[in-house]
């Protein structure tokens, strides 16, 4: 509790704020549809991957998957959030850099609110995902309630993920590239445009290791919860429970590697920037 | 507080330096009972700087497999000790790259020292910059709501006093302007109005009386007073001897990363005035100088030392010369001739450079602060015949001492009794 209090102390709240809001500020100031950008992007990345994949290749109907187009979009926003606030996250510390060297507070903050635009990114989006599946017919169950447990997940693994980063773009610019081509590639390799089941017609063991990423097994969770339970997840593709926990493993090691990383570096980083 | 500034600027200045000097009166108490601030032990501090451009994997992966280390490691600061105490004006002075700068920051918590101990008690503002966090793209208020986060005020309490910052910063028709749009000197007036509302047990200053006009150093003398009379703990990094002077009732001297005199505000801003004189090299403690054409040869030395001047003049003669007389002036360097000596004014001694040609002058050093040429004149005693002029031959300077009359033309007083 005593940590708790202190992380979210009066002047770091305040602090985490004033930061979002610029940042908010900032990024959309000057442009006539301003914030709506920040969903019109995931948007239309839907748009074209559900006509070339859906429309023209049947995706979707080939693998006989139920309300592929809500799946492709929750798939699409959520691996937009994964993307952005990794990304963001990352280039934090450095951009914050001239803050840094002149005045003390905690680094977290930082990089907390790097990812805090993604993440209320991924609220309005959801918003719109909604909409879009209740007019694709998708029948809810009270499975829709566990989204939120999904989308925490997605936001600690996103964070850990960026608090690392963070730290080694401070020193190493190049991780900047390396990660750009990391995202690139690992969007191909999580089941966002085609379904599980279509690697599974391939190879099983394929199928099943690709699952044990989280952005695969938080993916596949949010599909399961959300659009239909005929999707595949870690919990009913793989027997062996001590296997199933893998993914939420990952998840809670990153996070405590980052902790700890983070919290030995960012000492430094004023001096280092 | 907007209408104290327009008083003062009507003219209470006389007033305020007499407050000043107040002040400095006060300034010696002793604050030893006080509680102790902030507590500095054994200070360590060094940075690596990278040899090349080290910031990239591949670098790094090759220094690693090479073994080198890619950096050199630079002492910033070597063993610092002090104390302050609840209420102190504490003045930290040296020249660029002391390590001053450094110290603040480590006091700060921006960095983190590399052994030793800073404890800290109470809450602390730096103001390394005025203005931290404003952004050029943001309105004047949204950067003043900002600074208040990082100053560690809610939006709510900045709410209250939204309305005084921006009466004492005089912005009221430009705060929902972009602050790339302001002047520098607007920026400035926002940035310090937002900082002296800073509630806090202690303050750090670094160098924030350079920047402004005249009125703004108003503003920052009244903002010092206030300050001193409030009792604030203030650590104060500067170049002027002036606001040591003025404001501090303690101070250090770091050079080289270590403390080279922290006795007393007097005694530092003496020792780090000379510090500053003796760096230049053009001007050496003694000079010596050479001047020979068909009729002589000439030697000057000229040195100085707190209490004298020592001239010595060797003059050799070529073809014999008769009846000459010799002569020096001191010429200041704003050119203006301080002191002169001839020969046969000065002297009955009838000068024959055959016999006698080595000359030595003692000259007691009531000489203001600065740099003096020495110019040498052989002549007929007629004055018909020039036979050597030296322009000038020598240098010296006088340097600041102990005494606290250096920084007058004059020192004119003899005596002086309080009845």
């Amino acid at each position: 509790m005593k940590i708790i209090d202190k992380v979210f102390s009066k002047r770091n709240t305040v602090l985490l704020k004033q930061l979002v809001v610029t940042d908010f500020k900032l990024r959309y100031q000057d442009s006539v549809l301003g914030f709506a950008w920040s969903m019109l992007n995931p948007l239309f990345t839907f748009v074209v991957l559900y006509f070339v994949f859906d429309k023209f290749f049947g995706m979707g109907r080939m693998a006989g998957v139920e309300h592929y187009p809500v799946a492709l979009l929750l798939g699409i926003i959520l691996w937009n959030f994964f993307s952005e606030a990794t990304s963001l996250g990352m280039g934090s510390i450095v951009g914050q850099g001239d803050l840094l060297r002149k005045i003390n507070f905690p680094k977290y903050i930082i990089v907390i609110s790097g990812t805090i635009s993604s993440l209320i990114n991924l609220l309005l989006s959801t918003v719109i995902l909604f909409i879009f599946a209740v007019f694709n017919g998708v029948t809810f169950t009270w499975r829709v309630i566990l989204l939120p447990i999904n989308f925490l997940e997605m936001y600690a693994f996103a964070l850990a993920i960026a608090f690392i980063l963070g730290t080694l773009y401070v020193k190493f610019r190049d991780i900047g590239h390396i990660w750009g081509i990391i995202i690139q590639t690992w969007f191909y390799g999580t089941p966002i445009i085609y379904p599980l089941v279509m690697v599974d017609g391939f190879s099983h063991k394929i199928s099943q290791a690709i699952l044990l990423l989280p952005p695969a097994q938080i993916i596949e969770d949010a599909r399961y919860n959300v659009v239909a339970q005929s999707y595949d997840t870690v919990w009913n593709y793989i027997g062996n429970p001590f296997i199933q926990i893998i993914p939420l493993l990952i998840v809670l090691a990153l996070s405590v590697f980052a902790v700890f990383y983070f919290k030995k570096n960012s000492k430094y980083f004023a001096e280092e920037i | 507080m907007s209408k104290k500034s327009n008083q003062s600027a009507d003219g209470t200045d006389l007033s305020k330096k007499a407050n000043q000097s107040a002040d400095f009166g006060e300034s010696t108490k002793s604050t030893e009972n006080a509680k102790t601030m902030i507590e500095v032990r054994d200070l360590y501090k060094s940075f690596k700087l990278p040899n090349e451009k080290a910031s990239g994997v591949k670098q790094a992966l090759t220094n690693f497999a090479k073994g080198v280390k890619g950096y050199t490691k630079q002492e910033v600061l070597r063993g610092i000790n002090f104390e302050i105490k609840e209420g102190d004006f504490f003045g930290i002075v040296g020249r660029n790259g002391s390590g001053k700068s450094t110290l603040l920051k480590l006091l700060s918590q921006i960095y983190t020292p590399d052994s030793g101990s800073i404890s800290v008690n109470g809450s602390l503002v730096p103001f390394i910059e005025l203005g931290v966090g404003f952004n050029p793209e943001l309105t004047g208020r949204q950067n003043v709501y900002m600074n208040g986060a990082m100053l560690g005020f809610s939006n709510k309490e900045v709410d209250d006093m939204y309305e005084e910052i921006v009466e004492f910063a005089e912005l009221h028709d430009f705060m929902d302007q972009k602050l790339k749009n302001y002047s520098s000197g607007m920026q400035v007036r926002l940035a310090f109005s937002c900082a002296i509302r800073a509630k806090t047990d202690i303050l750090i200053l670094d160098e924030i009386l350079a920047v402004g006009d005249e009125a703004f150093q108003r503003k920052c003398n009244e903002y010092f007073n206030m300050l001193k009379k409030d009792k604030k703990t203030v650590v104060l990094v500067t170049h002027s001897m002036d606001a040591v002077q003025t404001y501090c009732n303690k101070a250090i001297l770091i050079q080289d990363g270590e403390i080279i005199e922290d006795k007393g505000v007097q005694e530092v801003a003496q020792k780090y005035r000379r510090l500053n004189e003796s760096e230049d090299t053009e001007y050496e403690e003694e000079t010596e100088n050479e001047l020979s054409n068909n009729y002589i040869n000439l030697k000057a030395t000229a040195t100085s030392s707190e209490d004298l001047i020592n001239i010595d003049i060797n003059v050799e003669e070529l073809e014999r010369l008769e009846d000459p007389l010799l002569g020096f002036e001191i010429i200041s360097d704003s050119n203006q001739r301080v002191f002169r000596w001839i020969s046969d004014e000065k002297t009955k001694e009838i000068l024959d450079f055959s016999k006698k040609s080595k000359f030595h002058f003692e000259l007691q050093n009531i000489f203001p602060v600065g740099k003096y040429s020495l110019m040498i004149v052989v002549k007929s005693r007629d004055r018909s015949k020039t036979y050597g002029t030296v322009s000038p031959i020598a240098n010296f300077q006088v340097k600041p001492t102990n005494s606290y009359q250096w920084d007058t033309l004059f020192h004119p007083i003899e005596k002086f009794e309080i009845k």
